[in-house]
């Protein structure tokens, strides 16, 4: 694998650049997702019945389609309706609106399993319904949804590789650059790949740390694959 | 060009879109399965090298390792793009369903396989006759999820210019200058397969669902 | 006096730093129903499941039939074919029904073909009783059934010697009865038993020895007579007479054909 080393060497400032664009993709596609994905969850448990269906519709909608044609829709076919925008910006909103989904099932089955019992006690000790939610049972389920969520910033990350087939210049563009350079792609891609990995791995400590630090004792919701 | 012609051409790219689902997953349930047993019998040994074999796969997206296998596969043989695309995408499927049928034997109570051999079951019949087909329904559910991944990941092999749903559509929209629809056009086009999936993979579970079980 | 079918010498088991049991030795005798009893913990599970092998112990002998079974190179599968087990939580195959619970040893080891199979299941499921659930799933029965169906499956095997594993200790009260039934019919049927169970008046009425174990050691074994009323290791009376304060209420109503003498060993007030 000394084709790789060679790369790494020879590419690295590219390369790092890369990266430190997938990563700023996976920041903002988070926390985004994050603030969408908890409206659409407190929608989809505390609200009226009507939001309730339009919450589920685009879980549904979003899970249900890969990314790279919503980025496309987004990117390509929104023009026609007069929103233009450029690649980076196409590539937040695809991402955001992608993650919002995934977090929001993860938010809704923590909001379920804290919901009606602490709903019920927050509101006999005399709070409204959004009192209850924000200062009883928002708190238990953030820390309780943790766990699950944690698989979110990964798969996020993974999801950002597709960007660079609109041309925004992340991790993949730059090897791809490598790629076509050094006519050896497998070598190029080899070295996306351990960057990507580094990556992964750095996120899932970081998350394993925060985890721990979150966990109410007793209260502990099973970690899903997915 | 009127509107049937254009569907009708995006929708003819599901045929090679169905093909590289179906060829990549069964391609994963089978080294799946294989390297799950690998792992949860096969000692110290087992369990570590499919460890790094899971963090690996798994924490590489899935379009890079496409891009590689792709890469690597043709320069040893002449395959299509098509194929080549298709078992990348199953192996990067094997270790994602090698992990859920982990997760499935795991959740069969240890004492069926200590049950199985106190009746003098060898530890392979013991596995084959109790366990996996306990396993197999615990497995259902998430193995479900993993094929609607597998569906929307085939529009990965877009870059490898296989004419699949979205490079149909990518082809039909810019001759066109429609790209709205020809994209709505191709999600809902996976957004049908990935329901069709679902559907019947819990029509499934509840038939197979044991009397008795909750 | 019949040669042993059983004989355990200087058994021994650790977990680690703990020492689980040790010397062990035990004989049982062709048709004899022998009962193990002593407080929670005292390696009495473990015991059985290094009888059947399911367990390694690290010493001692295991003779079966006058063969030793724990030696290496030994065919542990072909030795489990000869003990039959019966599970504190039943262990029923979740995915089969009764009858499939008993068949499947018959098929898949005793490589018996199905007709005959089923023929010979649903008679040991007729033994226990059953029968006519032999298509129910055990999430279907209650648990009484399902330990009925758990005694026909290692029946099934026609073993050597049968190893219940405190099989009513998980049953609702009103279940144990029917339990009990089955296996005091097997012992008197002249199946050799070795049981580890709390249910005393099951040992009092059906053991031939009453084996005491008590941190990982046996204390006295003798006759149910003799030990339960004549014990000599003032620890098996401590014990025994803590079983009956809190089981001698439910002895009050017990059938009219077992006796309620009054037991001779109450401490004296001195020694409590």
């Amino acid at each position: 694998m000394n084709a790789v080393l060679e790369i790494l060497k020879r590419f690295w400032p590219d390369l790092l650049a890369g990266a430190g664009v997938t990563l700023e993709l996976t920041l903002v596609g988070l926390i985004g997702g994050f603030v969408l994905g908890l409206a659409l969850a407190l929608g989809r448990v505390f609200g009226p019945a009507w939001l309730q269906k339009l919450s589920n519709a685009y879980v549904s909608v979003f899970r249900g389609t890969p990314l790279l044609v919503q980025l496309f829709i987004i990117y390509y076919g929104l023009p026609s309706l007069g929103l233009v925008m450029d690649q980076r910006m196409a590539a937040y909103l695809a991402l955001g609106l992608n993650s919002a989904a995934y977090q929001a099932e993860y938010l809704r089955g923590s909001l379920q399993a804290i919901g009606d019992t602490q709903m019920m006690a927050g509101r006999a000790v005399g709070l409204s319904k959004w009192q209850t939610i924000r200062f009883v049972v928002l708190p238990q389920a953030l820390r309780l949804v943790l766990p699950s969520w944690s698989n979110e910033p990964i798969a996020l990350l993974k999801t950002t590789a597709v960007v660079f087939l609109i041309a925004v210049q992340d991790l993949m563009a730059q090897a791809k650059r490598a790629a076509t350079t050094t006519y050896d792609p497998i070598s190029s891609y080899i070295a996306a790949a351990l960057i990507y990995l580094a990556m992964v791995l750095m996120l899932a400590l970081i998350f394993g740390y925060l985890e721990k630090k979150a966990r109410i004792p007793g209260m502990e919701m099973e970690k899903q694959a997915y | 060009m009127n509107a049937a012609n254009f569907l009708q051409y995006i929708a003819s790219g599901t045929a090679y879109t169905l093909g590289v689902t179906l060829i990549a997953l069964p391609l994963g349930l089978l080294i799946g399965l294989v390297l799950a047993l690998v792992y949860v019998y096969g000692g110290k040994a087992g369990s570590r090298s499919m460890q790094a074999y899971s963090i690996v796969l798994r924490g590489i997206p899935p379009i890079v390792l496409l891009f590689i296998l792709y890469f690597v596969v043709s320069g040893a043989i002449n395959l299509s793009p098509f194929t080549a695309g298709a078992l990348a995408l199953g192996i990067v499927s094997s270790a994602y369903q090698m992990e859920i049928i982990r997760g499935a034997i795991l959740s069969v109570d240890a004492g069926q396989m200590m049950a199985a051999r106190a009746v003098g079951l060898s530890r392979l019949e013991a596995i084959r006759s109790v366990v996996l087909p306990q396993a197999f329904r615990h497995a259902i559910a998430p193995w479900s999820n993993e094929v609607a991944i597998v569906i929307k990941d085939s529009s990965l092999v877009y870059a490898l210019g296989v004419p699949e749903v979205l490079r149909r559509a990518q082809l039909i929209g810019a001759s066109n200058q429609n790209y709205l629809l020809a994209y709505g056009a191709a999600a809902t086009i996976y957004f049908i397969l990935v329901w069709l999936a679902n559907k019947s993979l819990v029509g499934l579970e509840k038939r197979l669902a044991i009397p008795g079980s909750h | 006096m019949d040669e042993a079918i059983l004989k355990i010498r200087q058994l021994r088991k650790h977990y680690g730093e703990n020492l689980i049991f040790h010397d062990i030795d035990l004989d049982v005798a062709e048709g004899e129903t022998i009962v193990i009893i002593g407080p929670s913990g005292t390696g009495k599970s473990t015991l059985l499941r290094c009888i059947n092998l399911l367990t390694h112990a690290d010493g001692g002998e295991i003779w079966l039939d006058g063969q030793r079974i724990n030696a290496p190179g030994v065919d542990e599968d072909l030795v489990r074919q000869q003990i039959g087990m019966v599970f504190q939580n039943f262990l029923l195959f979740n995915h089969l029904t009764a009858l499939e619970n008993v068949k499947l040893g018959l098929t898949k080891v005793k490589k018996m073909k199905d007709a005959q199979a089923t023929q010979k299941a649903l008679s040991e499921l007729q033994r226990v009783g059953l029968a006519d659930r032999a298509h129910h799933y055990p999430g279907q029965l209650s648990g009484g059934q399902q330990q009925r169906v758990g005694i026909a499956r290692a029946l099934a095997m026609d073993p050597r010697i049968m190893l219940f594993d405190e099989p009513t200790s998980a049953l609702d009260p009103e279940l144990i009865g029917e339990v009990l039934g089955v296996m005091r019919q097997l012992a008197e049927e002249g199946m050799t038993m070795l049981c580890v169970t709390h249910e005393m008046g099951f040992a009092r009425e059906v053991a031939d020895k009453i084996v005491f174990m008590e941190k990982g050691s046996i204390v006295e074994q003798g006759s149910p007579e003799d030990l339960m009323y004549r014990p000599e290791h003032p620890r098996t009376r401590e014990f025994l007479w803590k079983i009956t304060e809190l089981y001698g209420q439910q002895q009050e109503g017990a059938a009219a054909d077992s006796f309620e003498a009054e037991p001779a060993w109450k401490p004296n007030e001195d020694e409590v």
